[in-house]
């Protein structure tokens, strides 16, 4: 890998933008990736849909935006159905399994759905939903690794919820690791 | 016969606190300014302060001038500019007493947006503000505190807008003393700027003065002495009047006296109260914690008690 | 300049992933920067809240002001009140404050203005990018004067250019100006901000001699002279009417000469050891783009393209703007076949590169009306044209 181009993707209130930052941070601080985050900030950004754009490479960013993303995350259908068809053949499409009604059987991408949300309830709160995500996409896409994805978490969870963010990471990794070896996912 | 002016100079009561060097100023024969210079030299005189700690701001204007003269850190701003420089000293080193000292038209016209956001923040400066009713430096314009029908250059058949009432303003913005006198009061505004400066939080100070080349001129009404026996006639002594009865009508009555005087959190005194309960007692501000930066307050204060009360048993002394 | 190690208490040392608008606030709390007065507006606020969070602990000083006009007026109070003090704003906010920019110019009053361009004129785009307000920080308040504007092109440079403009600011007592854009403001990169003692800083240069001696100015065309602090006895006297080495007013055009040619050549006099520029591959080139800010990193893809094409391309990246980098550009003028000026405005410093070339060799602008970065394949277009 070179470079590789990531939208992170959903509603406000999900958590986006900190999927993206916990990301990045993840990368850069710890991976030893070069690791560029922007989001929109226009009007779109104060309604509903919500987007964080990461660019990662092995070498200094130039370009700081996205222009052909290899991989999405996408939590909500409005995210989903924006933003999907932007995906190369071979792209990695991740959806909130509950919340995303697909619109085909996407042959040409490598889809990955989880149930973020429910697991997150389970644990107490949908408010981890994004970080089940984050395990889950750690898992499958191995862009970034888990050990660097959770030393990025203090500063950007509060202290107060760490642990259980921690945990909420690591339901959704372990259920990647599994969807892996049940056969679907990135090579 | 001849005045000596290097030796005038020397030998006047103002040359500690004017610059002497820069003399004689500008302003006309009759203008109310210097009065109330005079008067703001005395009372820093009798307020004990210590002068290296006094800083003078002003604006644009004649009453702009007054940081130019007096011998005091000073800084002369841009038009209407005063008071958010005054509140940048202040903030920056708050053991400063921060003086603002400009017209009306620099104060509540250019700079009127400063004027309430400083009163609403209770910030601890003095204001004394020299209310001509007119845009002295630039020929006789008309300003926000204008009365109603007076004629000025850019209204040449009378002013058809309403002026603001000072006292009112300052009022509802949040200032916690308020006074107004008129340049005649001397005695009045001495006491006035010695209080203000005591006071903690945002003081504004309202002289109504003579501008006798251009306001009085223009409306016909005579010279300054004119205006002085007008002020006699028609001022109206009211302390603790209610702000929303002092406004003026052209050659109306002149509602005087001190209007407002009570006890708030200054912002700095908010800003501490806010940061000390989010930092702990640790909390400094510019490397000095809140008892400290107290103590040395008090130690200040007790120096100025000390100075005040030397300065006026000479005064006693001088007058017995 | 004589520099000291950073006051440990302002420097949050260690690597972060953090915007360049973050990263300028803590330039400034590292540089020793201790008072902010500023107003919100998108895209620079976040340098404004994150001093804001910080102030408490580094024993700071935040005041949301009123307006632009009230915080750089609060900046030149604080600066003689003997605080290191900044502001940010964009293209409307500094529109505002060019009126005491010139105050600061002829009081010679150190503080700093970080620009995070949007796209103008007027409120035009206030959430995308832009490099529109190249010509305003130079010119833009009335008169005769001269500043230092400096561009970054990351998050990282941000924080290091926030220090080196305190640092310029503190010895020329001139406004120093960060021009940078919305995209560097508000990306997400890794920022490493040095320990302490790493850091250099110019300390405020406090007259302490004899009262008698002091003036508040010297107009000797050089930077150096100290500045009084109020409340140090020393009874200072500043202000924006042309005067004398005192402060007092002295209106005449004889004094006027004086002032201004201090005023212009304590900046352009010592141009060579204030500008910085970045160049890569300049020697043997036939074609120099000549970039700054973002775009500058969106050029380098252009010319990595370029090289693969056999084009003999070399970079001049402008860390300092202003002064403007004359000699550099009078000295490449003669040797190359074409400046290529990719800026997202409508041609701005590429009016200097034409300037400073002289018909000499071509001058090429790549303008961008604003709202988005170029697309390389935009500027690799204008290098294969300039090298024909």
């Amino acid at each position: 890998m070179s470079t590789q181009e990531i939208r992170f993707s959903g509603f406000g209130g999900q958590g986006i933008i900190r999927c993206a930052l916990i990301t990045g941070k993840a990368l850069s601080l710890y991976d030893d990736k070069f690791a560029t985050m922007t989001q929109s900030f226009g009007p779109e950004a104060r309604g509903s849909a919500c987007a964080a754009q990461l660019v990662v490479s092995d070498e200094r960013v130039l370009y700081p935006y996205i222009t052909c993303p290899g991989i999405l995350l996408a939590l909500s259908q409005e995210a989903y159905d924006k933003y999907w068809s932007e995906l190369p053949k071979g792209g990695i499409l991740i959806v909130e399994q509950d919340l995303v009604k697909l619109s085909g059987e996407h042959p040409d991408l490598v889809l990955m759905r989880v149930p973020a949300t429910r697991f997150a309830e389970e644990l107490g709160n949908r408010l981890f939903t994004n970080l089940v995500a984050l395990g889950f996409f750690t898992a499958v896409t191995k862009v970034v690794t888990a050990d660097a994805m959770k030393k990025a978490l203090p500063g950007l969870v509060p202290d107060r919820f760490l642990k259980i963010n921690i945990k909420a990471f690591e339901k959704g990794y372990e259920y990647g690791i599994n969807a892996l070896s049940a056969g679907g996912g990135a090579s | 016969m001849t005045t000596d002016i290097g030796k005038f100079k020397h030998d006047s009561p103002m040359s500690g606190t004017l610059r002497m060097e820069r003399m004689p100023h500008i302003w006309c024969p009759g203008c109310g300014i210097g009065s109330e210079v005079n008067a703001f030299a005395e009372a820093i005189k009798r307020s004990g302060i210590d002068p290296k700690k006094l800083v003078v701001v002003s604006g644009i204007g004649c009453t702009g001038r007054v940081a130019g003269y007096v011998d005091f850190d000073s800084i002369h701003t841009t038009h209407g500019r005063a008071i958010p420089v005054a509140t940048g000293i202040k903030l920056a080193n708050p053991e400063l007493t921060v003086v603002v000292f400009s017209g009306e038209g620099d104060l509540t016209g250019i700079g009127g947006n400063h004027l309430i956001h400083a009163a609403r923040r209770n910030m601890d400066l003095v204001v004394i503000c020299n209310n001509n009713f007119t845009y002295g430096m630039t020929g006789g314009q008309v300003t926000p505190t204008t009365p109603h029908s007076a004629i000025a250059s850019t209204t040449p058949y009378g002013n058809y807008e309403y002026p603001f009432s000072l006292p009112f303003l300052v009022d509802a913005a949040g200032a916690t003393y308020i006074a107004r006198w008129t340049s005649m009061d001397v005695r009045n505004v001495t006491q006035s700027i010695e209080e203000a400066l005591a006071h903690k939080g945002f003081s504004f100070i309202e002289i109504i003065s003579p501008c006798t080349t251009l306001y009085l001129r223009r409306n016909r009404l005579g010279d300054g002495v004119d205006m002085l026996q007008h002020y006699q006639e028609n001022t109206v002594l009211k302390h603790g009047c209610d702000t929303r009865e002092t406004a003026i009508d052209f050659q109306g009555k002149i509602v005087i006296g001190k209007f407002v005087d009570k006890v708030k959190p200054t912002y700095l005194e908010a800003v501490d109260q806010c940061c000390v309960k989010l930092v702990g007692d640790d909390y400094q501000l510019y490397g000095k914690t809140i008892p400290e930066r107290e103590a040395e307050e008090k130690a200040e204060k007790e120096k100025v008690a000390a100075r005040r009360a030397a300065v006026l048993a000479e005064q006693t002394e001088a007058n017995e | 300049m004589k520099t000291v190690p950073a006051e440990p208490k302002g420097v949050d040392s260690g690597p972060h992933f953090m915007d360049g608008d973050q990263a300028i606030a803590e330039g400034a709390l590292a540089a020793g920067c201790r008072f902010f007065a500023g107003y919100p507006i998108t895209p620079s606020t976040e340098t404004a809240e994150r001093f804001a969070e910080r102030a408490p602990e580094v024993g700071a000083l935040f005041i949301q002001m009123e307006d632009e006009l009230a915080s750089i007026a609060a900046l030149i109070g604080a600066a003689w009140g003997g605080r290191k003090a900044m502001t940010v704003t964009c293209g409307p906010g500094f529109s505002l404050m060019v009126e005491n920019i010139g105050l600061a110019a002829m009081t010679e009053t150190p503080l700093v203005i970080a620009n995070v361009q949007r796209g103008g004129p007027s409120t035009g785009l206030p959430t995308l990018t832009a490099q529109q307000d190249m010509m305003q920080a130079r010119y833009g308040s009335h008169g005769d004067y001269a500043i230092i504007a400096l561009s970054p092109d990351s998050p990282q440079e941000c924080f290091d250019i926030t220090v080196e403009a305190f640092n310029l600011s503190e010895f020329y007592r001139v406004p120093v100006i960060i021009l940078t854009d919305e995209t560097v403001g508000h990306m997400h990169e890794k920022v490493v901000i040095p320990p302490a003692e790493q850091i250099q800083v110019v300390p405020r240069n406090n007259y302490s001699g004899p009262k008698e001696d002091f003036r508040p100015y010297k107009f000797d065309c050089q930077g150096g002279h100290p500045m009084a602090r109020a409340g140090d006895g020393y009874n200072f006297h500043i202000t924006g009417l042309t005067h004398d080495e005192r402060g007092y007013p002295v209106m005449t055009a004889e004094q006027s000469k004086i002032v201004v040619t201090h005023l212009m050549e304590k900046i352009h006099g010592n141009a060579d050891k204030i500008i910085r520029l970045d160049e890569d591959q300049i020697d043997g080139a036939d074609v120099v783009v000549v970039s700054y800010g973002i775009t500058s990193r969106i050029a380098i893809k252009a010319i990595q393209d370029a090289r693969k094409e056999g084009i003999k391309v070399g970079s001049l990246r402008l860390i300092t703007i202003w002064p403007f980098c004359e000699k550099r550009i009078r000295e490449l003028a003669p040797k190359i076949k074409a400046f290529v000026v990719p800026e997202i405005n409508y041609g701005q410093m590429v009016l200097e590169v034409e300037r400073c070339a002289g018909g000499k060799c071509e001058t090429i602008s790549v303008n961008h009306c604003g709202g988005a970065v170029h697309d390389p394949e935009v500027i690799l277009a204008a290098i294969r044209k300039a090298n024909q």
